[in-house]
């Protein structure tokens, strides 16, 4: 227990939870969004990928963050109207199209990464007076490089777009009855697309903050399988954004445990089951859950207008 | 002329011409649609090597190169073409009984993985030795599949999920057992030191490979075409392949019928998953993929890989063998690439853009299709 105790009261376990997390909230944040309208888009882990690699080639050739932050949710729009399109203009299969799309880039990044491998700067660190004092979980909150300070603000525009909205409305229609939708004059596939675009923004943006504001360098393995843990907490969460966050604080925890406790000078010999941990949690808690908590009820089902 | 006589006679011979005409327009759609797909990733292919310096056409040579043109090539080319072959096949009885199975990479390294515990530690003669590593491979790769199933079927948990968690899951669980010599890794005198490797398959419990025309490749590629033939005839005409091509495409029809969605979903679930333990201890006791011996990593994509190969064949057996070579091909050529000076990683990217092409004619061909009949039922009322 003292292995915990010694991480539990570090503030450097904090601040690197809070890093991830924040990785694991600008992807799921949108992901939210897209699985209320009835997409489950796997393809978040390209898209995290694909936002950290143009960062980075973006911040090496013209030395803007804002820019390079811009570039990074270009990038990950981009690979969304791919998404989008072919699985929700098209009849492709959703999980095909993802499946490919993550293949896709791991490749076309690994590739270019060695054509081109940008030299990465990373963001300065931007100290929020006052609450950056509260012990511990003070400097993990508000004394991070300043791009990750935009996670605070998009996860409540994500509340207020989905419950406060006409289009959220309508997105969460195409989520729970895509029939009665379209039959009230709703466009269920174009909901569903923009959805996807919207996921491909915030994982854009969530992998070129992760490369600018939290890691600071460049490597084709730097998201890792994080965009499924996003996914994960998403579901996890039950498909609310309260449980989502949860969700991705709780993940985000496991990740920095498991890094941290080597740093504290404990062998860890559990790597594997932390690693693994967010993994099973997830798994164990659908199936111990999946009474209680509903899924939206056309989620993975594609709509086509007139059919079956 | 056959054709027309063979039609019913209130046919007239114009109304005949103008449905053959009709299906050429169609065929001719079809083909054009694929070429016209393939094309586009070709040359998107093409750009990108040339943007980044290299010659598409030293590329392609270099592929064609390294997986079949250059002596004994074509032989590691089957040998990386049996495991994707197995695995897709898997994927083929999944898909048709309307599962989405997306973990074929944590199905095959656990696989792999109850292939190494059993084929290292049980004594006996050696070809004993290496039908129980393949059973154990079959049991390994079934149970992982099968936990999805259960908590599908019994707990409600969406199996694309649990199936895609659990291959990260399979990793891990693989790197554990490769941390301790209780389970998976080899006795500290076998091995260098921190090196987490498992014991080596002894000489005589390993696939007998083939060396046809300087071309070496292991027995399994037969195994692999004969279980393609298999599972293609199973599904086409046998009572359990009905059901669960039944299952797959109506499941309320295949309830009122009686085919029980746990037992044949389940099923279908479990082969899935032997496949891919099968395609797991295959690479084990075959050779192509490293030394008879199980490291971390040791999946090498063959599971993603082989699930490709199983949507771009469509869920058609047959096909997966071409598709298989094929893929095996980029595979084995892609270690030609170094001295054209391009990355191999390109052939990950001409992979996945090719299964991205392919996937775009059938879905507009489906969109024209429907729109075709509501043309045709809305000139009916």
């Amino acid at each position: 227990m003292g292995a915990v105790w010694d991480v539990l009261t570090n503030e450097v376990t904090y601040s690197s939870a809070v890093r991830f997390a924040a990785l694991l909230l600008f992807a799921a944040s949108g992901e939210w969004v897209a699985e209320r309208a009835g997409t489950l888009n796997i393809s978040v882990e390209g898209m995290l990928l694909s936002g950290a690699f143009a960062s980075a080639v973006s911040i090496d050739l013209v030395d803007s963050m804002w820019l390079a932050l811009l570039i990074g949710a270009l990038a990950g729009l981009l690979l969304s109207t791919v998404q989008a399109n072919l699985s929700h203009r098209l009849p492709a299969d959703q999980f095909v199209v993802g499946l490919t799309i993550n293949i896709l880039v791991l490749g076309l990044v690994g590739f270019l990464d060695d054509e081109l491998d940008p030299s990465v700067s990373g963001a300065g660190v931007v100290s929020v007076p006052l609450l950056s004092d509260i012990p511990l979980i003070g400097p993990a909150l508000f004394a991070q490089s300043w791009p990750l300070y935009l996670v605070y603000p998009l996860v409540p525009a994500m509340w207020w777009l989905v419950y406060r909205t006409r289009w959220g409305l309508e997105v969460r229609a195409a989520g729970e009855d895509p029939n009665s939708a379209d039959v009230s004059g709703i466009r269920v596939n174009a909901r569903r697309r923009q959805s996807i675009y919207l996921v491909g923004l915030t994982s854009g943006l969530g992998g070129a903050y992760f490369v600018l504001g939290a890691v600071g360098s460049f490597e084709d393995s730097i998201i890792g399988g994080r965009g499924f843990i996003a996914i994960a907490a998403v579901i996890f969460g039950g498909w609310t954004l309260k449980g989502s966050v949860a969700g991705c604080v709780l993940f985000g925890a496991v990740v920095s445990f498991r890094l941290s406790l080597p740093q504290q000078g404990y062998d860890a010999l559990g790597t594997e089951l932390l690693q693994a941990l967010p993994y099973i949690v997830t798994i164990a808690g659908m199936a111990m859950f999946a009474h209680r908590i509903r899924p939206p009820a056309a989620l993975a089902k594609p709509f086509l207008r007139g059919l079956k | 002329m056959t054709d027309i006589v063979a039609q019913p006679a209130e046919n007239s011979p114009d109304e005949i011409l103008a449905a053959t005409r009709g299906r050429h327009l169609v065929i001719g759609e079809v083909v054009g649609l694929y070429v016209l797909s393939i094309a586009a990733a070709l040359v998107l292919a093409g750009l990108l090597v040339a943007v980044t310096g290299g010659s598409a056409a030293d590329v392609f040579n270099a592929l064609l190169d390294g997986s079949v043109r250059n002596p004994g090539r074509w032989g590691l080319t089957l040998g990386a073409a049996a495991p994707l072959l197995l695995v897709a096949l898997g994927t083929i009885v999944n898909s048709r009984a309307g599962l989405v199975n997306i973990g074929q990479e944590g199905q095959l390294l656990i696989g792999a993985a109850f292939a190494t515990y059993v084929g290292v530690r049980l004594p006996g003669p050696g070809p004993i030795v290496v039908v129980a590593l393949c059973g154990a491979g079959i049991v390994g790769g079934a149970l992982w599949a099968g936990i999805a199933g259960g908590l599908r079927y019994w707990r409600g948990v969406p199996e694309v999920l649990s199936t895609l968690l659990m291959v990260i899951i399979a990793a891990q669980a693989v790197g554990y057992g490769l941390k301790n010599e209780g389970l998976l890794l080899s006795a500290a005198g076998n091995r260098a030191n921190r090196n987490q490797v498992s014991e080596q398959l002894a000489s005589d419990t390993r696939i007998p490979r083939l060396t046809w025309f300087g071309n070496e490749f292991p027995t399994t590629v037969f195994l692999a075409i004969a279980l393609a033939a298999l599972v293609a005839f199973a599904l086409a005409r046998t009572i359990p392949g009905f059901r669960l091509r039944m299952l797959g495409q109506n499941p309320r029809t295949a309830q009122r019928a009686g085919v029980g969605a746990t037992r044949y979903g389940m099923g279908s679930m479990l082969i899935s998953g032997g496949f891919a333990g099968l395609a797991g201890a295959t690479m084990l006791a075959g050779g192509d993929f490293g030394n008879y011996q199980l490291v971390p990593g040791f999946s090498t994509n063959i599971g993603w890989t082989g699930l490709l190969v199983a949507l771009v064949a469509r869920e058609r057996a047959v096909a997966a063998i071409a598709v298989a070579f094929t893929f095996a091909g980029l595979r084995t050529g892609s270690g030609f690439l170094a001295a054209t000076g391009v990355e191999r990683k390109i052939t990950d990217v001409v992979q996945a853009l090719l299964v991205l092409a392919l996937l775009i004619p059938p879905a507009v061909l489906y969109i024209r299709e429907r729109r075709r009949a509501l043309n045709a039922a809305k000139e009916r009322v």
